[in-house]
């Protein structure tokens, strides 16, 4: 794979997941300062601030690039502030990946935090009738885990999976997370844990769902030249950002709709959303997933952990499982999901948790890992699936 | 005090009750929810991308479809959904197929759960009271598992 068009890694930071119950603004600057401390660049040498929009946290959180840059002492950067609900952070690095690969930038800082209420992630008060995310839960009743749980006994009845399948997932990132420090839940869980564990959405348990959380991460981007000359060696690279959309016909059912494309007029396609952001993926970097040795994937739910396994085409669809059951997915095994302990250890913290991903990659390309190393990576890749179309899948490599 | 629906526009009511689409008028394409003056877009543009239409029709979906998958909402969702009865009674969801070539999430007719549904089986639409507000009872459509 060439490294034209392609940025390093110069360093990256988190501020631990939790509930701490403090603004979004502290997290995130922890977390910038980290990643800066990471890279020894300083803070008066980046050029561009994208920041990951939080929509909880008032004008602050809308204008996130902003208020980040702030709180870090005005340099005179460029700002910018990316939303796509899940994929936020995704679309934050990839905006300041295009500005730095078209010269117009050398050193660019992506941060994203939030603050998250406790239980089901519910729409803004007031009355909105021409709001899909509204009306889901007013004529429906239908929640996130709701959509997981449709997902998850599709599963069930299509491919044989079991409540013990989804269990083992929550298992495997369970140990993966121990020796996490940035991780939110560092417990181990057994099969019977989650089975005794009350089923919010059958055939999903409460500890099939991923939490929300607290929490932040950080990326420092430059160009490649700027890496070389300033003594960062063999960086790890952005090997591609894909934040594709949905094509027509959208036949798989999306949170937050109600109804799906109709498929009448073309027919089935012959990749759904998901599988075309892997893919789209793939093509930037010119690799495939035979060349793929870790991923951090979106485990919304301990099922969706499975079917993200099939979208990035490390499995046929329908095989996950069988993975699942050899280890293969366990760190030291062929094609280690989520060394990172992934949402189950950590819980969603929405703008943050696409750049924690890719926090996560970066030290696994580096060795870097303490606990959870995944021997010898060298190739990494990430999914993520947000509401509204959005999504993403990046690539890293060394 | 009468029932009314919940939504204007989206369902038919009676005997034999259908959900109601919008068809564009040009290349056939269905969308559901329809566009509706209430819900705040009473202008039509076709969602195919190969089509440029801006005229639709009203149809009626097919009133039978095949289930894409189902479950269950064991806690009382959180507003602005508006709870039925005290204490919260879970009740099933479901995704389904219809010959239209697009999946229609619901409700589960009242009655019915997850033992009752399995993916590929066959559903009916009815129309059933999902709250009651200060007009009265407030109607929905919902999915009902058919009897072999």
């Amino acid at each position: 794979m060439s490294s034209t068009n392609q940025v390093a890694i110069a360093g990256v930071g988190m501020h631990a997941w939790g509930k701490w119950g403090r603004n979004f603004t502290e997290y995130g600057v922890h977390a910038a300062r980290a990643a800066l401390k990471d890279s020894g660049i300083a803070w008066a040498d980046v050029d561009l601030v994208v920041g990951g929009e939080t929509v909880r946290n008032g004008y602050a959180g809308y204008v996130a690039g902003s208020t980040f840059a702030q709180a870090l002492g005005w340099n005179g950067a460029r700002i910018a502030t990316s939303y796509a609900a899940c994929a936020t952070g995704a679309q934050a690095i990839d905006t300041a990946r295009a500005r730095i690969m078209a010269g117009l930038c050398e050193v660019a800082l992506v941060v994203g935090a939030d603050t998250t209420p406790k239980g089901f992630l519910a729409p803004n008060a007031g009355e909105r009738w021409n709001d899909p995310d509204w009306l889901r839960f007013r004529l429906l009743g239908m929640t996130n885990p709701a959509y997981f749980a449709l997902y998850a006994r599709r599963r069930m009845d299509l491919y044989g999976a079991t409540s013990e399948d989804f269990a083992q997932v929550k298992v495997k990132n369970a140990r993966h997370g121990l020796e996490n420090p940035y991780a939110r839940f560092r417990k181990e869980s057994t099969v019977a844990d989650v089975l005794a564990s009350p089923v919010v959405s059958d055939p999903l348990h409460l500890l099939d769902i991923c939490a929300t959380s607290d929490g932040a991460a950080a990326v420092v981007l430059t160009s490649m030249e700027y890496a070389k000359k300033h003594g960062i060696v063999d960086p790890v690279r952005v090997a591609a950002v894909s934040t594709v959309t949905p094509t027509f016909p959208n036949t798989v059912i999306d949170m937050p709709l109600l109804s799906t494309d109709s498929s009448a007029l073309t027919g089935i396609p012959d990749h759904t959303f998901k599988e075309s952001l892997a893919q789209a993926a793939y093509d930037e970097a010119g690799i495939g997933p035979e060349d793929v040795d870790v991923a951090e994937v979106y485990d919304l739910s301990t099922a969706l952990e499975l079917d993200w396994i099939e979208d990035l085409q490390l499995c046929k669809p329908g095989e996950a499982e069988v993975l699942l059951r050899a280890g293969d997915t366990t760190i030291g095994g062929r094609i280690p999901v989520n060394p990172s302990g992934g949402l189950a250890c950590f819980g969603e913290a929405v703008p943050a948790q696409a750049i924690a991903q890719v926090c996560e990659l970066t030290w696994q390309l580096r060795g870097q890992a303490t606990g959870r190393q995944v021997e010898g990576a060298r190739v990494g890749i990430t999914a993520n699936q947000g509401l509204f179309g959005h999504g993403s899948s990046v690539i890293l490599a060394r | 005090m009468t029932a009314t629906p919940v939504i204007d526009g989206w369902f038919t009511t009676g005997d034999e009750p259908h959900l109601l689409a919008s068809r564009c008028t040009t290349c056939r394409n269905v969308v559901f929810p329809p566009v509706s003056s209430d819900a705040g877009a009473a202008a039509f543009y076709c969602r195919n991308p190969a089509c440029d239409g801006e005229a639709h029709e009203s149809v009626e979906l097919s009133r039978r479809g095949t289930v894409w998958s189902y479950t269950d909402a064991q806690y009382q969702p959180p507003a602005p959904y508006v709870p039925a009865s005290d204490p919260y009674q879970p009740f099933a969801l479901a995704a389904v197929e219809l010959p239209e070539g697009l999946v229609v999430l619901g409700q589960v007719a009242d009655g019915f759960g997850v033992a009752d549904l399995k993916v590929g089986a066959e559903v009916e639409l009815v129309i059933e009271t999902l709250h009651a507000d200060e007009s009265g009872e407030r109607t929905t459509y919902r999915w009902k598992p058919v009897s072999a």
